[in-house]
């Protein structure tokens, strides 16, 4: 019933509908006038970004290489290994299970301030808030991924006389490698959210989060929003790369293929 | 057996949490303690120690025990009336999340259908959903509230409840691309000849067939609405609700104000989860689905 889309179509329809977007903003501003306190113009704010090329990249190391990314690895391995040692015992892991669940529905972000309190304004705290706001869906879904091989493959196993370790090696942890690419890709994008928030809450004078407050203060509207399009940039960057790895490591799931 | 099965272990989790909580607060709390003491020149005993880490004004980590006061303080021993009542201040937060959460369910449907029915809608706008989501919304907060502003919006509320819909649409939309799709082709052509329009096969087969679908993302997404709607109270400097809270105790150096609106926050996102889940059953029965 349906036709197939092309690969042209797939990338053309979507960027010419973000182009028609920003064609419509340009015009936008510029017929109605619209104050650059307000809403500045495409065009503005790419200037923004040219201008201030070196403060931009500034803010990005300190807020996405050090807060971000310390965060996001320590956190993922946080949860990767209490995953893995919670598995072997049945009994923990009911009930872990509801209550990491409940913990990765809870607005964690909200530690923020404490973490600042405790690791001081640098980025060690914004590395700590996006560890912490990264171990439960790393934990949860790197559980789940654990019991995703079944019944029968995991008796083939056992009549191949694998043990625990060998088993976890060869099957399970293969099978559970989606799920961990999952709870990765949430993962990207709320580093970043928490990287940023905490940055609120006290930081040196750089980072993104610092940059738009104080941007914000003084009516600097296009520097605030050259620092959402690098942050938008990154979070798609970071996601695409997530995604890029899994398609590599997990070819062999029905998802990926043909 | 479901005690032993699920209770137990659960019960089990959360005593060894609190006994880790306990100790981490000793340790964390004792270097104060030992300050303290060094500067009046006197060696506190292991109790002493220990009693003075759970009874610190500012400790660095309060024990539960303080939490839980300073929260039956802020709320049952407080007027609801009073800023300092946590209760008001999570009125505010419920009012934001359910704005959030309405908007988000109407342009997360609205999406989906776009998508379902138009070819061209789902080549345009899906790519764009998702990397929506991959966008730190933190990052658009001020402006949210500037452009909301000089939209004519009076109040905080707008600006948050846009934050708590843009975290929230992406569940529901997802849900319902797939369950407005859900119908096979069998369905599909059994209405075709009963000469049914395109209207019509929408609203009396689609709509119908993604209600499941509808059901399984309310909870995601009212959890979602819930921590834009917090992340937006710390986002765009409000001065009421529970990410306000954090904020003043924050900038007042007053961790039991952090602490006390941390809990307050998980609790009303646990009530939250469960209203949403229970109503989602009820509903789930009354439309003739099977009790799962």
């Amino acid at each position: 019933m349906r036709q197939k889309d092309t690969q042209f179509e797939r990338i053309a329809y979507p960027v010419g509908f973000g182009l028609l977007v920003l064609v419509l903003w340009e015009i936008g501003v510029h017929l109605f006038n619209v104050s650059p306190a307000l809403l500045p113009a495409p065009s503005a704010i790419g200037a923004a970004i040219a201008s201030s090329a070196a403060i931009l990249w500034g803010d990005w190391v300190q807020t996405v290489l050090k807060g971000a990314l310390n965060g996001i690895w320590m956190g993922s391995l946080a949860g990767i290994a209490l995953a893995l040692v919670v598995d072997r015992f049945v009994f923990l892991k009911r009930g872990l299970m509801p209550v990491a669940n409940f913990f990765a529905a809870l607005p964690i972000v909200g530690l923020a301030p404490i973490m600042v309190m405790w690791f001081g304004f640098d980025w060690h705290s914004k590395a700590a808030v996006v560890a912490i706001m990264v171990f439960f869906p790393m934990l949860v879904n790197t559980l789940a991924g654990l019991s995703a091989a079944d019944t029968m493959q995991r008796d083939l196993m056992r009549t191949y006389a694998a043990g625990h370790v060998a088993t976890l090696m060869k099957l399970r942890i293969p099978a559970a490698l989606p799920f961990v690419f999952t709870g990765l890709k949430i993962s990207t994008t709320l580093a970043l959210i928490g990287a940023i928030v905490a940055e609120y809450f006290g930081s040196p004078i750089r980072g993104m989060g610092f940059r738009i407050t104080t941007e914000m203060g003084r009516l600097a509207t296009d520097m605030v929003w050259a620092e959402i399009f690098i942050s938008a940039l990154t979070g798609t960057a970071l996601y695409g790369l997530v995604a890029l790895i899994e398609k590599r490591v997990t070819f062999w799931h029905p998802s990926h293929r043909g | 057996m479901t005690f032993r099965r699920s209770i137990l272990p659960i019960l089990t989790v959360v005593v060894a949490l609190v006994v880790i909580w306990y100790g981490a607060a000793i340790k964390m709390n004792s270097t104060w303690t030992f300050d303290q003491a060094a500067r009046a020149g006197t060696s506190p005993s292991l109790s002493e120690v220990i009693g003075d880490t759970m009874q610190q004004s500012r400790p660095l980590l309060p024990v539960p025990h303080q939490v839980v006061s300073e929260l039956w303080k802020t709320t049952v021993e407080k007027k609801i009336t009073s800023k300092r009542s946590l209760v008001y201040q999570g009125f505010i937060t419920l009012k934001t999340t359910l704005w959030g959460f309405a908007l988000g369910i109407v342009i997360g449907v609205g999406l989906a259908a776009i998508i379902v029915l138009s070819r061209i809608g789902r080549l345009s706008l899906m790519p764009w959903a998702i990397i929506s989501q991959t966008i730190p919304i933190v990052a658009l907060a001020p402006i949210i509230v500037i452009l909301s502003n000089a939209a004519g919006a009076g109040t905080l509320l707008v600006p948050k409840a846009i934050i708590a819909a843009y975290l929230s649409f992406f569940p529901v939309m997802v849900s319902m691309v797939k369950g407005l799709s859900s119908p096979d082709h069998m369905q599909l052509d059994l209405l075709r000849t009963y000469g049914a329009g395109p209207r019509a096969v929408f609203w009396k087969l689609r709509v119908p067939a993604s209600m499941p679908y509808f059901f399984a993302s309310l909870k995601v997404s009212v959890a979602a609405a819930f921590v834009g709607a917090v992340v937006g109270e710390l986002s765009t400097s409000a001065i009421a609700g529970l990410g306000a809270r954090m904020l003043i105790g924050s900038q007042f150096g007053e961790p039991m104000i952090m602490w006390a609106a941390l809990f307050a926050a998980a609790i009303l996102a646990g009530l939250l989860i469960v209203t949403i889940g229970g109503l989602e059953q009820i509903l789930r029965r009354a439309m003739g689905g099977r009790p799962v």
